[in-house]
């Protein structure tokens, strides 16, 4: 009787738990997420292979992709965003980081600091391009001022509008980067350091052979966090730029947004391809190999 | 000695950097529109506050206030819908593993990752009858809003113990019951988080309303600042009196919640 009885038991047991978390939980998620993101994110794979405008397509295979990569002013768009993605992170790794180790030593105005660099994070990214783009005009641009004969037109000049626009980039982002590094050398143990101490080592020491190894989290974070960012980033570049001067400073989210403008949806479309097929070529191996690293400590 | 140096050193750095472009916008804002125009740190010789949120607030028709509605019901409908739909989604993500949860957490990850496609996103909202309606530009904000917040979610609900699902079982309470009546409550803290970050996102996102809800009867505050700045080409006291009034919101919520803020947008970064 009592070995029958038992899996009955059983089975009415985990019946009871799997209703109590019924997947109807996800319903509305779910719906909403799949229809309003995933749906236009396969469909843009048809898309990008059509002339389109918006009420009929016409297939025209890869055409749209040829473009991209034989038009020079399309193409451009597509190292700038490189370029973009990989210096903005690496400036906040580096900067998050100083400024991180800065901010959780024994300063008194640590906490003024902070509020000072993590603010910008939260300000609007088109108010902060309007402000840069004043600060940095040709001739009264408070930048030029300060620099005086080594000033130059930032925006204006093709071989630094993107750079110009990058740095602004690492000064609204910086913030974040910095809060998340504090974080992590927070959660360093005290241990680590009193080692140190005790073997008399200097302030490079604990740096170099504590703080670093041991915030390697952090940095996996910022860097997946700005590469993510940095590869879609649209808004600051439009409204410092609008891709300019030319088309030297386009990336693939302007481009995409010039060629929805001009009606060329299926164009527009294959750069949004481009564009996932970037984001997943650089951060899944990234998040691969970072991982990986992450382990081994 | 030499660490007070350091200190007054990392103090005038940060202060130039960190807060001079801010003090330009305030003086800006206070001036008048031809000492605007010098675009320098010159003290205003006289401060021309109140006339200048006049003017920009009346306008083009007052656009600025509609702006503000507009962004206002943005936020909270968006905010209101990320909260509810990402709590539920998070609680069954995290108390239910198999297949299914496999695949959910798979689809938050890829809504982290991948950029959505703009164009195609907006024949779909035609094909629905959404596209330039505030309840399609909704819709979006939810759909691109719900992924951190189920990482927020799915992370607080494994700190709450399943021996007080258990419990409520006991008493009768499962599914949606459960979840609102017990479990719901308790996600405070980590609620009041997700309320802020993703206020800020959508508050400040200037893409989505650019294409998904374009003209000047629905813009948002952003996009009515971006529209702005060509009009404004010479009026630059009143563009950086609108950026003041549009930095308000961000900065009180900065003001009240720095520490939430900060915790929710460090929570999902340090585990990964």
């Amino acid at each position: 009787m009592k070995p029958a009885a038992e899996p009955a038991h059983a089975r009415t047991a985990s019946g009871r738990r799997r209703s109590a978390y019924p997947y109807a939980l996800y319903l509305p998620a779910a719906v909403v997420y799949l229809v309003i993101f995933l749906v236009p994110t396969v469909m843009a794979f048809y898309f990008a292979l059509t002339r389109w405008t918006l009420f009929d397509s016409s297939f025209v295979g890869l055409d749209n992709f040829k473009d991209f990569l034989a038009e020079q002013n399309l193409r451009v768009g597509f190292w700038n965003t490189v370029f973009y993605a990989v210096s903005t992170s690496g400036l906040k790794v580096i900067l998050g980081l100083l400024l991180g180790v800065l901010l959780t030593s024994r300063l008194r105005s640590r906490g003024f600091l902070r509020s000072a660099v993590f603010f910008p994070v939260l300000v609007s990214t088109v108010a902060v391009g309007i402000t840069f783009s004043m600060l940095l005009k040709p001739d009264t641009g408070l930048v030029n001022q300060v620099l005086g004969p080594y000033g130059r037109d930032w925006l204006g000049d093709a071989s630094t509008a993107l750079l110009s626009v990058a740095l602004v980039d690492v000064w609204k982002g910086v913030g974040l980067a910095t809060v998340i590094y504090i974080a992590g050398i927070a959660s360093i143990p005290e241990e680590y350091y009193q080692a140190v101490a005790v073997d008399g080592g200097s302030a490079w020491h604990r740096f170099r052979h504590v703080t670093l190894p041991l915030s390697w989290p952090a940095t996996y974070s910022v860097i997946i966090l700005s590469f993510i960012g940095g590869l879609r980033s649209f808004d600051l570049i439009w409204t410092m730029t609008r891709g300019g001067p030319g088309f030297t400073s386009d990336t693939i989210a302007s481009i995409i947004y010039k060629q929805y403008q001009a009606g060329f949806f299926g164009l527009s479309t294959a750069g949004n391809v481009l564009l996932f097929l970037l984001v997943t070529a650089i951060i899944v191996p990234l998040t691969y190999v970072l991982g990986k690293r992450q382990v081994e400590l | 000695m030499k660490r007070l140096t350091a200190e007054v050193c990392a103090l005038v750095l940060a202060g130039v950097v960190f807060l001079v472009p801010f003090a330009f916008i305030l003086l800006t804002a206070g001036k008048n529109q031809v000492e605007a125009t010098a675009l320098d740190f010159a003290w205003p010789t006289e401060w021309r506050i109140v006339e200048n949120v006049v003017e920009v607030v009346e306008a083009r028709d007052y656009v600025l206030l509609r702006a503000y509605v507009n962004s206002t019901i943005l936020t909270v409908a968006s905010v209101a819908g990320i909260v509810v739909f990402a709590a539920m989604a998070g609680f069954v993500l995290q108390r239910r593993t198999g297949k299914v949860g496999n695949v959910a957490n798979f689809l938050v990850l890829s809504g982290l990752i991948i950029p959505p496609a703009i164009v195609p996103t907006i024949w779909l909202l035609q094909a629905l009858g959404l596209f330039k309606t505030m309840p399609g530009l909704i819709l979006v904000e939810v759909a691109f809003g719900v992924p951190y917040a189920v990482l927020l979610y799915r992370a607080f609900v494994a700190a709450i113990p399943r021996e007080l699902d258990e419990a409520a079982m006991i008493d009768g309470c499962t599914g949606f019951t459960l979840f609102f009546k017990v479990i719901f409550p308790l996600l405070r803290p980590v609620t009041i988080t997700v309320v802020l970050t993703a206020s800020v996102a959508v508050f400040n996102d200037f893409v989505n309303p650019l294409y998904f809800l374009p003209g000047d009867d629905n813009a948002t505050v952003q996009v009515t600042l971006y529209s702005f700045q060509s009009q404004y080409s010479t009026q630059w006291n009143l563009l950086f009196m609108d950026i003041v009034l549009i930095t308000i919101p961000p900065l009180l919520a900065f003001v009240f919640f720095n520490r939430k803020i900060v915790a929710g947008m460090t929570a999902g970064a340090i585990k990964g």
